[in-house]
């Protein structure tokens, strides 16, 4: 756990720097997915920086909106550099819709942007893991395995190695899957990462201690990994008809 | 892909779509078993780690003894920037619901401070909440600070609701966690 670098006066958030650099190499893989292709990557960055900067905005008008007294007195609270005044939900809809609305007025087509975007979204899973690593936070349950790590008073699974060791899986399958004749079809790529994180969560969530329940005793992300993955696969189901049906017309 | 025939798909998806329903129940988790309140641990959802310190004027104050109150714990000194920046914001927010039962420990990191400078600080700003003095670092350890500011916002069960590493914060945060403090436990 290391979520503080001191830098002289300066205490660096490791996690954040962690996320930030964890963006640039995403950006970077992205970017020659897209000049593989013949793709214009200066789309993707200013796509991938409207999110942001939206989201961003989105996340904290939105924490404003959610509790105005607290807002009201000091103007000066909207442009507090502090995280803990930002809703995430709200932020990442903003920062999506943001992103649709890019995609839209630049006639992008879906699909071949979300291939183009994976290799971020699969660094960013990798970074994420690494963040938790240096916070502590998405620490696992209590355990006596020997690789359990001692964190937060007790011996517990390093559910946070877990989520490195998978996403970094994820990445290097979808790197080879992407040199494939899988690519072929747009969206494949997209598909089978969202399917391989939803299955990597599903499986990782079981040992977590921090978990949030449903119905008392089923873990929250588990349920909603597993409906990702039942619509990628319903996704992937209707398109490998589609193409049967095309096809039998063409034949 | 080419060769998936849609039947080979759908039995394919069931397939894995009930081995992860039935992981779900297997890895399912009795109600409590995930929250880590009963554990002491200076992280979010755990029990906050019981200490006693002593203010300027050697009054003695035990963490535990607050329980039924929330209660912000701030660590500082009086040479950190951002530790002065948010403090008359913690005063304001001090003020505003004392009242009611909220509760400041601003703990000095005495053993990397100079006590006179704390003292000077904390009369020229008119800081009416018990400052501590940390002055062996054994608090400031037990909590794992690495930075200051560091702020802990415990409920009146004695759980961390939230951990605020570095500053200043706003004192729109601080207002709105005093509140959650509040709602969240009865």
């Amino acid at each position: 756990m290391l979520p503080i670098i001191q830098v002289g006066p300066l205490a660096l958030q490791v996690p954040g720097v962690i996320l930030l650099v964890g963006l640039w190499l995403g950006l970077l893989l992205s970017e020659r997915r897209a000049r593989r292709i013949g793709d214009n990557p200066a789309e993707l960055y200013n796509m991938v920086f409207i999110g942001l900067i939206a989201g961003v905005i989105g996340a904290r008008l939105s924490y404003a909106i959610t509790y105005p007294d607290a807002f009201s007195g000091n103007l000066q609270n909207l442009v507090s550099l502090n995280p803990g005044l930002l809703d995430p939900f709200a932020g990442a809809l903003i920062g999506i819709a943001a992103v649709v609305i890019y995609m839209y007025r630049k006639s992008l087509p879906v699909w071949r942007t979300l291939d183009n975007l994976t290799p971020l979204f699969a660094v960013m899973a990798i970074a994420i893991g690494l963040s938790h690593l240096a916070s502590g936070n998405a620490f696992g349950a209590p355990t006596v395995v020997p690789w359990g790590i001692h964190l937060w008073g007790s011996l517990r699974h390093p559910t946070q190695v877990y989520e490195i060791i998978t996403a970094s899986l994820i990445l290097i399958a979808i790197l080879i899957i992407d040199r494939t004749r899988w690519v072929e079809t747009s969206g494949n790529i997209f598909l089978a990462f969202m399917s391989l994180m939803a299955i990597s969560r599903l499986f990782i969530e079981a040992f977590r201690g921090d978990s949030i329940l449903i119905a008392n005793e089923f873990r929250l992300a588990q349920v909603v990994a597993w409906l990702i993955l039942a619509a990628c696969l319903g996704l992937f189901g209707w398109r490998v008809s589609l193409r049967k049906k095309d096809k039998e017309t063409i034949g | 892909m080419n060769n998936i025939t849609p039947f080979k798909w759908i039995v394919f998806s069931l397939l894995l779509l009930s081995l992860g329903a039935v992981w779900i129940w297997v890895s399912s988790a009795p109600p409590g078993s995930t929250t880590q309140g009963d554990i002491p641990a200076p992280q979010k959802g755990f029990l906050a780690p019981d200490f006693e310190l002593e203010t300027l004027d050697h009054t003695v104050y035990k963490l535990s003894d607050l329980r039924g109150k929330p209660v912000l714990i701030n660590f500082w000194a009086s040479w950190c920037p951002p530790c002065r920046s948010e403090m008359p914001a913690i005063q304001n927010v001090y003020d505003e619901y004392r009242d009611q039962g909220f509760e400041v420990l601003a703990i000095n990191s005495t053993h990397q401070d100079n006590l006179g400078d704390a003292i000077t600080f904390a009369q020229i700003r008119q800081l009416t909440f018990p400052i501590l003095l940390d002055r062996d670092g054994a608090v400031g350890n037990l909590y794992e600070i690495r930075s200051l500011p560091t702020s802990y916002f415990i409920d009146k069960k004695g759980i961390i609701q939230d951990v605020v590493i570095g500053g200043p914060m706003a004192e729109a945060l601080l207002i709105i966690r005093a509140e959650q403090l509040f709602a969240d436990t009865p």
